[in-house]
């Protein structure tokens, strides 16, 4: 019997050094951005420690990123134009291209297969094959007479092969569908309001909403009923109201959404916005500490966390989902950039910049569990993401 | 983070030196720097190549009156997305990030501390 563990104990071992075996899955990884010095740390959730860094990313001043469908790749975006094709198992930089001058984020399709990136320079989306990083499709962000380029925020995927993104210069919505990655077929939709921000798709992949920052109220997009266009909600929001200067530009992410309720940021204002999903009204608003950055919901809808953008940005506060009254606040440090909720919610990851660290928060009970040391960090990704549309 | 002190205390006495101008001590110079980087960084890149914003660049900078660049950080720009900063900023504040910038003292900062993190010389 002692033989036969014997025989089982080195036959794995073989399997494990021979590389037929991983040595761990992915699904308790993330990776953090860190951003001055070019590189990302690969933390892991179930111990909540960190396994190592990759670095060579280049300048990753706002920096986001996207995982393959099987978790054991990243595709970092870069604010320099670099896309980095990363192992987090292996932690090593599998391949990096310089595909524009500037760049603000990006997505991967449906099938993993196409991973698409938002440029500010020259303006528009490029496509790429998320197994060899090579162009499969460049469509550029022309309007106006067609002579001008503009900068492209808020890039998602969507079902059926789509890829959605927003024109901030335009004030233009393109529906690209890549369903024959070498012909997309692009549907635009124009005079959406001025100066679109950022934007979210819903979770179930039906309604894609921008953020106007030149005007009081978003855009929304009914995927289901593209024929119907584009709808203005919560439009004049702050109408009558003295605007306090943005700091620092908003973030819409999909997640947002609890319940019937859609929380988002107001731009200019010390304020979350409540949305009723059922008609897209405005059901509420919540004054907060500071100008709202991030307006996550935690996984299970029941409380929703936000930051704040400079000079406030010490702090996260909790909004009760129920009574839409803030039941915490907290202070992780100056400069708390990000947050991420681990996928079934229990514990939320916070970057505070400024300090070098990341701070691991008990969602139940607030207790601060732990802190790691981290290098200016920004984004936190967790590789959940994976299977989430427009995340 | 020596090399990067070393970078800092150098635009220190370039500044301190030749030109009399704003008091700016260097306990704030160094938040200045950081400020600059980080938090204007958001909009116009950490390396100042710009982003939302445009780029801070010494060579389209340096040509524009330092009155104009002062009153821009300060008041922001009317119908764009550059917010006033006076609330955070002072005018002495405002005026010696002017005059880094069109110098490119900061951007030079950047390079030197990036180089030092990729482990180049």
């Amino acid at each position: 019997m002692y033989r036969l563990f014997f025989l089982v104990h080195v036959f794995s071992l073989t399997l494990l050094l021979s590389g037929y075996v991983s040595a761990r899955g992915t699904g308790d990884l993330g990776i953090v951005i860190e951003r001055a010095t070019g590189g990302v740390q690969v933390i892991e959730t179930s111990t909540n420690s960190s396994l190592g860094r990759i670095e060579g990313l280049g300048d990753l001043s706002h920096a986001s990123a996207v995982y393959s469908r099987d978790e054991q790749f990243a595709y970092v975006f870069g604010r320099d134009g670099g896309l980095s094709k990363i192992d987090i198992i292996n932690k090593k930089l599998v391949k990096r291209i310089m595909q524009s001058g500037n760049s603000i984020g990006g997505a991967i399709s449906q099938d993993g297969r196409l991973v698409a990136v938002s440029n500010y320079k020259p303006g528009g989306v490029k496509i790429f094959d998320s197994k060899t990083l090579a162009l499969v499709a460049d469509i550029p962000a022309r309007y106006g007479n067609d002579d001008l380029l503009s900068k492209v925020i808020g890039l998602v995927d969507a079902p059926g092969q789509k890829f959605i993104f927003s024109l901030w210069d335009a004030g233009e919505i393109w529906v690209a569908d890549l369903s024959d990655a070498n012909k997309p077929q692009i549907k635009k939709f124009k005079n959406i309001g001025k100066n679109p921000y950022d934007a979210l798709i819903t979770p179930d992949g039906r309604y894609y909403i921008a953020g106007l920052f030149g005007e009081d109220g978003m855009a929304m997009l009914d995927l289901w009923n593209l024929d119907k266009g584009v709808k203005r909600i919560l439009d004049g929001y702050g109408k009558g109201e003295q605007k306090l200067p943005v700091y620092k530009m908003p973030h819409l992410e999909g997640w947002a959404i609890a319940g019937n309720f859609a929380f988002v940021p107001a731009v200019g204002r010390h304020e979350v916005l409540v949305i009723n999903t059922q008609d897209w009204s405005e059901s509420g608003r919540i004054k907060v500490h500071g100008q709202p950055v991030f307006v996550m919901a935690r996984p299970d809808g029941r409380n929703v966390w936000v930051n704040f953008a400079v000079p406030n940005n010490d702090k996260l506060q909790v909004i009760d989902t129920q009574s839409l009254a803030i039941i915490k606040t907290l202070t992780p440090g100056k400069g708390v950039l990000h947050m991420e909720f681990e996928p079934r919610g229990g514990q939320v990851w916070a970057s505070v910049r400024d300090e070098d660290r990341l701070a691991v928060f008990n969602t139940d009970t607030f207790e601060q569990l732990v802190t790691l040391e981290a290098k200016k960090p920004s984004g936190i990704f967790f590789t959940s993401r994976a299977h989430r549309t427009g995340l | 983070m020596k090399k990067m002190f070393f970078v800092v205390s150098l635009l220190t006495m370039q500044t301190a030196a030749p030109i009399a101008f704003a008091e700016v001590g260097t306990a704030r110079q160094n938040e200045l720097l950081y400020f600059v980087k980080h938090d204007c960084g958001s909009c116009h890149g950490m390396t100042l190549k710009g982003g939302l914003g445009p780029a801070l660049l010494p060579q389209t900078l340096s040509t524009q009156p330092e009155s104009y660049l002062v009153n821009t950080i300060l008041e922001g720009r009317k119908n764009t997305a550059m917010p006033p900063w006076k609330s955070m900023l002072s005018f002495d504040d405002a005026t010696w990030i002017a005059k880094q910038l069109q110098q490119g003292l900061i951007q030079d900062t950047q390079i030197a501390e990036s180089n030092k993190s990729a482990g180049k010389p």
